[in-house]
C-alpha cells in the first residue's frame, strides 16, 4: 500500500481524506500531522461556541475513534518542520518522521497581526482556533473591557460572542464600512447601527497606532487620532494570509500561497496541496466552500478519476444570531453594470443586484436573505435574467411564480435540481431529494447525518427542512402525529388509548398486544410506556426501572464528567438553619465541588460520585430533607414570593399557599417536568407566568395561570380562571395536573400541550365542568397515596435498591 | 494468572441493566439483556465519554444517556446515524458466573 502523508488537521486536509476514502478505502496507508491538540474540528464554528451557543463537543467532525476506525494515523501536537524531498519524508517538531509516497500540504493560512507596538502583550490574541477560544473564556470571566481590531466577518462575530458572554466590546475598523469586502456601504451601514443597537461600539475609519499595556498585559489601545479605548483583551482579526513557510522552506514555487495547477498538484509531482494555503489561478481562498470543492477534485485526481478545479464563485454569510446578511460576487460596480435596488426601512431590510449584460454579477442582501441562494446559482450559472428582470429583486417565489405568493416551499420546489442548498459542503437539492427518497428520510437531523447539508454554520437549515417538506409531500403532514419511535407503527395517542381499554398492565404484555417491531423497545418509547402504565395503574403496575432515564433512576442528575448532582426539596422556596448545617456538612464531607442556588429556589450540590449518593442521602435524610427531583419528570419546584406575610405590597399568604401547593404535587411523575410558582401581588416577583402552573395573588382572590415556559421558545401563561380561596386554587391544581398526566405525550410539557389542544378544551373540563375536575382531582389524590414516597429513603434502606449505586466488582486494584 | 477474572453472578446485573466493573484501565460496563446474554465494554461513549453503564438497555444495544447515541453492545459499534465505535471487553457467563478477560499487563503486579 502506497503511503499517503497530511499536513494539517484541519477542515480542507480531513475533508479531502474523506473523500478519498469514499472512493478507495484501500489505495493508501494514511498518516495526519496537526499542530493543535484536539482531532478535527469544524473551525468556522467556533464563533458559536464562543457565544456559547455550541459546545466544542458540537463541532468535533471526527473523533479519535473516527480515525482508528479507518485506520489512519494520526499525530495531535506535532507541527511539521521539515519536508525532505529527496527522501521523501516528513519531520515534526517533537521528533517524529513518516516517509510518504504522496504528500498532502494543507497548512491552511495564519491570522495577520498587525505590527504596531504592544502586538505581543498578554491578552493580544487573534481568533483562529480553539486555543484562542480559550484564552477568550478566561478574559470573559475576569475582565471587562474588549477591543476587536478588524470590522470583517471574524472579527464581528468575535465581538458579537464577547458582547454577548458579558463583555463590553469595541469594534476598530480601518475603512469606513463594516465587512467593506463583502457589503455595500449601505449595508454596512444597516450593520453597523445593528450593532451598536446590542451595545457594541464601533468605530470606523479608526487607525491603531499603539497597545499600551500595564504589567505585561495590555490595558488600553491607542488610536492614530488620539483616541484611547480601555481594553483587557484585544482581539486581533484584521484577516489571514496563507501559510507557507512550510512549502517555501521545502523549495516548492511560492508566492503569496503555495502554487498549485488544476489538479493541486505543486512544483513538486509528488505533493499536492489544497486549502487557505494554495494559490491557484492567481487567487487564495479563506472560506470554506472552496476547500471542500478542492477536497473533491483532489480526492478524484489521486483516486484516478479525470477532473480539474476551475476556481470557486464565493458566497458569505455572517453568523450573528438574528442578523441576515447574504453577499456573492461583485457589486463593485463599474462600466455597464445595473443596479437594482429594495430598500424597507421600516423591517429593515436592503437588497441590491448587481448585473452586468443581463446577468447576475453580485448581490448584497440585508435583513431577508431567503433568496440569497437562488441569486448566487443564477450568478454561478451565468443565467439570463432577461425574462424576469422586473421582478428579480422581490425574490424568486415572485419572479418566477409569477407574483402570487411568496411562499417558502413553492420557492424551493421551484429549484432546479442541481441549485446548491448548503453552500459549506456543497450539496445540491438533487442530492438531498435522492437521499431523502432511497433512504427514507424523514427529520431535518437524518437529512443532516446522511447529506451533511446544513451541518456546517447551519445558516440553510430552514431550506433543508423545507424542502424535506416538498419532497415528501403529504407523508411530511402526516409526520405531525408521527409514530412513537421507529419500533412501532402506533402513536402516542393510540398507545395510551390501548392500554386503558384492553387492560394492559405491564410492558412486555403491552409490547405483545400492540405488535411492536423489536423485542424490547429502544431507549425512546420505553420510558414513554413505562410512564404511561404508571399513570394509568396507580397502585398496579410495578414501576420498570430499567426503563427509565439514568436521572430517575439514580434519583440525581448526570453531570458530563459521570458525576452526580443532588438537590434536596425546599418547600416553597423555604429553609432553616438545621437544613443549611445539613447541606454545609454534606458539601464538605462529600468534597462538593460546586454548591448553586437553583433558578428554582433550592441548592444544588455538584459533583458527587454515583456510589456516594446514598450516604448523601443519608445524612440529607436525617435532617429532614428529601429528594428535590430535579431529575425527574415530575414536579421540580414551587417558587414563591414572601407576600403578605412580610411585603407591604403582598395581597395573600403566598408563601404558605406555595408550600401547600409543592405539598399537595411532589412525587407524582408526570409526561415531563412540571414547575409551579406562588406570587403573592401582581408585580409578580414569582415569574408565575412562565410556569407550568402559576398563582397571581390579588385582593379579591388568586389568578390562576397555566401553560407557560421559560425555556427556548418562552412563552407566557394563558389565564385559566380566577378563583377566591386556597383550597379552590388546590383543588383546580390537582385536576389541571392530572389531566395533563393523562392526556399529554410523554414528553410534552404543557405548553406545547395546551397550544395543541387548545386553551378552551382545557377551561371546558378544568373549569366550566365541575364534576370534572372533582374527579381528575380525586384520581390524582388517589394516585399520590402511592409516589409521596421519598425515593431517596428507599435507596438507602432497600438492598435491591442500593445495588444500583455500587460497582460490581474491582478487578485488578491494589 | 489466569486473565479470566470472576467479576460476579448474571443475578447481580439488572435485566436490560448493567453494573460496573472497576479496573486499572477504567471502569468497565457489564451488561445483561432480556435474554440473559452478557456484554462488556469499556464504559466510555466514543462520543464525548459517557458513561454507557448508565444508559437504556434495549436489544442487544445501550443508549448512552448523556446524548442518546446508541451503540451495539456484541461489536462496539456506534449504530446509524452517528459513527464510532467503542472497545468492547470480552467477557463468558457459564453457570451463572460472569467473568471478564484482563489483559495481562492491566492486572497489574502489586495487586
Amino acid at each position: 500500500m502506497k503511503k499517503l502523508v497530511v499536513i494539517g488537521n484541519g477542515m480542507a486536509g480531513m475533508r479531502c481524506v474523506e473523500e478519498i476514502l469514499k472512493r478507495n478505502a484501500d489505495q493508501f496507508e494514511i498518516t495526519v500531522f496537526g499542530a493543535e491538540p484536539y482531532g478535527n474540528y469544524n473551525r468556522i464554528m467556533l464563533s458559536p461556541v464562543l457565544s456559547g451557543e455550541k459546545t466544542f463537543d458540537e463541532i468535533v467532525i471526527n473523533s479519535p475513534e473516527w480515525y482508528a476506525e479507518n485506520k489512519i494515523t494520526l499525530h495531535t501536537d506535532a507541527e511539521v518542520t521539515e519536508i525532505d524531498r529527496a527522501a521523501k519524508v516528513v519531520k515534526s517538531a517533537n521528533g517524529i518522521e513518516a516517509a510518504y509516497d504522496k504528500l498532502l500540504i494543507a497548512t491552511g493560512s495564519e491570522p495577520f497581526i498587525i505590527p504596531v507596538p504592544g502586538k505581543d502583550l498578554d491578552g493580544v490574541i487573534s481568533f483562529r482556533d480553539m486555543n484562542d477560544v480559550n484564552v477568550m473564556e478566561e478574559a470573559i470571566s475576569q475582565y471587562k473591557n474588549a477591543v476587536v481590531i478588524g470590522g470583517g466577518l471574524l472579527g464581528l462575530e468575535a465581538a458579537y460572542g464577547l458582547q454577548r458572554r458579558g463583555m463590553k466590546a469595541t469594534v476598530i475598523h480601518l475603512m469606513d464600512t463594516l465587512m467593506e469586502r463583502q457589503l455595500d456601504e449601505a449595508a454596512g451601514f444597516l450593520l453597523k447601527q445593528e450593532l451598536e443597537g446590542r451595545g457594541i461600539d464601533v468605530l470606523t475609519g479608526a487607525n491603531t497606532k499603539e497597545i499600551i499595556g500595564e504589567n505585561g498585559r495590555v490595558k488600553k489601545v491607542c488610536l492614530a487620532d488620539g483616541r484611547e479605548i480601555a481594553a483587557d483583551l484585544v482581539v486581533m482579526a484584521v484577516g489571514i494570509r496563507p501559510n507557507v513557510s512550510l512549502g517555501q522552506s521545502a523549495g516548492l514555487e511560492v508566492e503569496r500561497g503555495i502554487l498549485v495547477n488544476d489538479q493541486l498538484v505543486t512544483s513538486d509531482a509528488d505533493i499536492y496541496s489544497i486549502g487557505e494555503c494554495v494559490q491557484h489561478r492567481g487567487d487564495c481562498y479563506g472560506l470554506v466552500a472552496p476547500l471542500y470543492e478542492m477536497g473533491k477534485v483532489l480526492a478524484d485526481h489521486i483516486t484516478g478519476t479525470d477532473n480539474a478545479y476551475q476556481g470557486s464563485v464565493t458566497s458569505t454569510k455572517l453568523k450573528v444570531s438574528g442578523v441576515d446578511v447574504f453577499s456573492a460576487g461583485d457589486f463593485s460596480g463599474g462600466e455597464a453594470c445595473e443596479d437594482i435596488v429594495l430598500r424597507d426601512a421600516a423591517r429593515g431590510i436592503y437588497k441590491r443586484v448587481v448585473l452586468k449584460d443581463n446577468k447576475v454579477q453580485g448581490a448584497v442582501l440585508y435583513g431577508d436573505t431567503t433568496d440569497g441562494a437562488w441569486y448566487f446559482q443564477m450568478l454561478k450559472d451565468g443565467q439570463d435574467i432577461s425574462d424576469i428582470r422586473d421582478l428579480l429583486i422581490f425574490g424568486q417565489a415572485f419572479a418566477s411564480g409569477g407574483g402570487a405568493t411568496a411562499d417558502p416551499l413553492e420557492a424551493v420546489a421551484a429549484l432546479a435540481m442541481d441549485a446548491e442548498i448548503c453552500g459549506c459542503n456543497g450539496v445540491c437539492k438533487g442530492d438531498i431529494v435522492t437521499a431523502v427518497n432511497e433512504k427514507g428520510l424523514t427529520t431535518l437531523d437524518e437529512v443532516k447525518a446522511h447529506t451533511k447539508a446544513s451541518a456546517s454554520c447551519g445558516t440553510c437549515s430552514g431550506l433543508v427542512e423545507n424542502l424535506l417538506k416538498v419532497t415528501l409531500g403529504d407523508s411530511y403532514q402526516a409526520q405531525t402525529v408521527k409514530p412513537m419511535c421507529g419500533c412501532t407503527e402506533h402513536t402516542h395517542d393510540e398507545v395510551r388509548a390501548a392500554i386503558v381499554e384492553q387492560g394492559l398492565k405491564s410492558i412486555p404484555e403491552a409490547y405483545q398486544a400492540l405488535e411492536w417491531k423489536t423485542p424490547d423497545g429502544c431507549s425512546s418509547c420505553r420510558p414513554a410506556m413505562n410512564y404511561y402504565l404508571l399513570c394509568a395503574w396507580p397502585g398496579e403496575y410495578v414501576d420498570d426501572t430499567q426503563s427509565r432515564y439514568i436521572n430517575e433512576r439514580a434519583h440525581a442528575n448526570i453531570q458530563k464528567d459521570g458525576t452526580y448532582s443532588v438537590v434536596p426539596r425546599m418547600w416553597g422556596g423555604l429553609t432553616n438553619p438545621k437544613e443549611l448545617r445539613a447541606i454545609a456538612d454534606v458539601a464538605e464531607k462529600f468534597d462538593v465541588k460546586t454548591l448553586k442556588v437553583t433558578g428554582g429556589q433550592r441548592i444544588d450540590l455538584f459533583g458527587i460520585k454515583k456510589e456516594d449518593l446514598p450516604a448523601v442521602w443519608a445524612d440529607l435524610n436525617a435532617a429532614g430533607m428529601v429528594s428535590g427531583h430535579a431529575y425527574g419528570k415530575s414536579l421540580r419546584t414551587v417558587k414563591t414570593c414572601v407576600g403578605k406575610e412580610w411585603c407591604r405590597f403582598g395581597t395573600q399568604m403566598s408563601m404558605d399557599l406555595g408550600v401547600q401547593l409543592e405539598k399537595l404535587s411532589w412525587g407524582s411523575y408526570m409526561p415531563h417536568k412540571f414547575k409551579m410558582a406562588v406570587s403573592g401581588c401582581p408585580r409578580n416577583c414569582a415569574e408565575a407566568t412562565i410556569k407550568d402552573f402559576g398563582v397571581i395573588c390579588v385582593d379579591s382572590g388568586y389568578e390562576l395561570h397555566i401553560a407557560g415556559n421559560g425555556g427556548i421558545h418562552v412563552r407566557a401563561t394563558d389565564l385559566l380562571c380566577k378563583v377566591a380561596s386556597e383550597q379552590e386554587v388546590l383543588e383546580y391544581c390537582g385536576a389541571f395536573v392530572q389531566l395533563y398526566r393523562e392526556e399529554a405525550r410523554y414528553l410534552e410539557r404543557t405548553a406545547p400541550w395546551v397550544e395543541r389542544v387548545g386553551l378552551d378544551y382545557i377551561k371546558q373540563i378544568v373549569v366550566e365542568d365541575e364534576a370534572k375536575r372533582k374527579e381528575l382531582n380525586a384520581r390524582f389524590i388517589y394516585s399520590q397515596k402511592f409516589w409521596q414516597d421519598d425515593p431517596w429513603a428507599k435507596a438507602v434502606n432497600e438492598e435491591a435498591a442500593a445495588r444500583e449505586f455500587k460497582p460490581l466488582s474491582a478487578v485488578a486494584a491494589e | 494468572m489466569s486473565n479470566w477474572i470472576e467479576v460476579g453472578t448474571v443475578n447481580d446485573i439488572p435485566k436490560l441493566g448493567a453494573r460496573v466493573v472497576k479496573s486499572m484501565r477504567g471502569d468497565i460496563a457489564v451488561f445483561r439483556t432480556a435474554d440473559d446474554e452478557i456484554f462488556a465494554i469499556v464504559d466510555s461513549c466514543p462520543h464525548s465519554g459517557g458513561p454507557l453503564s448508565q444508559g437504556i438497555v434495549h436489544g442487544k444495544a445501550v443508549a448512552c444517556p448523556l446524548h442518546n447515541w446508541n451503540i451495539d453492545l456484541e461489536t462496539g459499534d456506534v449504530l446509524d446515524p452517528d459513527h464510532g465505535c467503542a472497545r468492547v471487553i470480552p467477557v463468558s457467563s457459564k453457570d451463572g458466573i460472569v467473568r471478564i478477560y484482563v489483559e495481562a499487563e492491566a492486572t497489574g503486579t502489586h495487586g
